[in-house]
């Protein structure tokens, strides 16, 4: 599973209010800390496996641990239609 | 005071549709007078510096504009969520693969009516509903993603389904059932086109089951006519609080329709910054918060909520900007608004001619 941004979304960097937004046709929201990581990781070619991976090095954490929590907010992610797989 | 989130792009205000409810104002600006390629670029860039994060471009018709792929590409670059709302009957495949490689990242495109005739009488242009399903389709064949908006009113209400169902066939991931709102040539019109309430009652149940048939795949925005609610509509998210527009003339508006509010002068972008406009001027500080209301709005526990309503719309039905909007229930200006209800039957449109 590859997963990527929906079209018509994509992160952006909030500077005037310091913050990470996830824009969408006619919405946006604001990702928390860990979506924000995730979503970070997501460019299209990083597969699950390459993301969980990724995750667990950059927090030096168990990768059992980081798989959990990605695969929950990638089902979030995808049901708010910002990612597609 | 907060940063605005949206900057309302209207590059000019021709248009080869001549719909009855068009929300630009009773007087057009003419091209001559239009904002030139590199001030819209300086306002793009304005616009982010003081917080903006998307910028729909309209109209009129902004694929009227010459220069629309140059726009598209500089509020991508100033970046800005770039979305263009248009009528679509301008589009077609070349068109599309520049502003998609201008970066544009979002097609929001107006439909009339169901079937062609309908659509064509509303819109007053021959041809046009065929044209935008060929751009629906070119569209979502270029793969951005697309919003039908289809404005509704007492002539098309009973079409309601089948707009459903043309957002599905015609590939949108959205559908905007937009009520007409009454201002600048709708209000002109307003007999012709204000719903009456067992018209409105059905188009909300209509609203509802398609959320429910559809979830997952047709995401439903619904907006109501104000005329039959109790509650006025939160317009704008409050004055100068969350957005700002830019007319084709220049003149920096706290929505689009201000400046049918009589006395009232606006910054142009041509001499302001849009920083000084948003935080200096008068015209946005004249109904920023609640400090400007009177009762009933003022302690109301409302009036962080709806804002006493549209500053427009209370200028329009009762001749004062500073006054509760008539659509509220404790309006004491209400009776206004029931009697347009209650006279609202013809079925003659008023067209506005070019000149």
């Amino acid at each position: 599973m590859t997963p990527r941004f929906a079209p018509g979304v994509r992160l952006h960097h909030d500077v005037a209010r310091a913050r990470w937004v996830v824009m969408a046709p006619e919405r946006m929201f604001v990702p928390d800390e860990t979506a924000l990581e995730v979503l970070r990781m997501v460019d299209g070619a990083r597969d699950l496996d390459a993301i969980i991976d990724g995750l667990a090095e950059k927090f030096d954490a168990p990768r059992e641990v980081i798989a959990g929590d990605v695969r929950g907010l990638l089902d979030d992610l995808v049901a708010r239609g910002a990612l597609v797989t | 005071m907060n940063a605005p989130l949206a900057l309302l792009a209207e590059l000019t205000h021709r248009c080869p549709l001549r719909c009855p409810y068009c929300s630009n104002p009773v007087e057009l600006t003419r091209a001559s007078e239009e904002l030139a390629t590199e001030e819209w670029a300086r306002i793009f860039r304005e616009a982010a510096e003081i917080g903006c994060l998307q910028v729909h471009l309209s109209g009129g018709e902004p694929t009227a504009r010459r220069d629309i792929v140059e726009i598209t590409a500089a509020a991508r670059a100033a970046g800005l969520y770039t979305n263009l709302i248009t009528a679509g009957v301008l589009l077609d495949a070349a068109l599309i693969a520049r502003l998609q490689a201008a970066g544009l990242d979002h097609v929001q495109l107006s439909v009339q009516d169901a079937d062609a005739a309908g659509a064509e009488r509303i819109g007053g242009m021959r041809g046009a509903h065929a044209r935008k399903e060929a751009a629906a389709r070119l569209v979502r064949e270029a793969g951005l993603p697309l919003t039908l908006n289809a404005v509704v009113h007492r002539q098309n209400l009973h079409n309601l389904p089948r707009l459903i169902d043309i957002a599905l066939a015609w590939g949108a991931a959205r559908l905007e059932v937009a009520h007409v709102q009454y201002y600048g040539w709708a209000l002109a019109n307003r007999d012709a086109l204000l719903p009456t309430r067992a018209q409105l009652d059905e188009a909300t149940q209509t609203v509802q089951a398609a959320r429910e048939a559809h979830r997952g795949r047709l995401v439903i925005d619904y907006v109501v006519p104000d005329y039959h609610a109790a509650r006025p509509k939160s317009c704008m998210g409050g004055w100068g609080n969350r957005f700002l527009a830019v007319a084709p003339s220049g003149r920096i508006l706290p929505c689009h329709a201000a400046e049918s509010i009589a006395g009232m002068e606006f910054p142009n972008a041509r001499e302001t910054s849009l920083r000084a406009a948003w935080e200096d001027s008068d015209a946005f500080n004249r109904f920023r918060g609640t400090g400007w209301m009177r009762e009933p709005c003022r302690g109301c526990e409302h009036a962080e909520r709806d804002w006493g309503g549209c500053r427009c719309q209370a200028f329009a039905l009762t001749g004062d900007a500073a006054a509760t909007d008539p659509a509220c229930a404790l309006s004491p200006d209400r009776a206004l608004l029931l009697a347009a209800v209650a006279e609202a039957g013809a079925t003659a449109f008023r067209y506005r001619e070019f000149g």
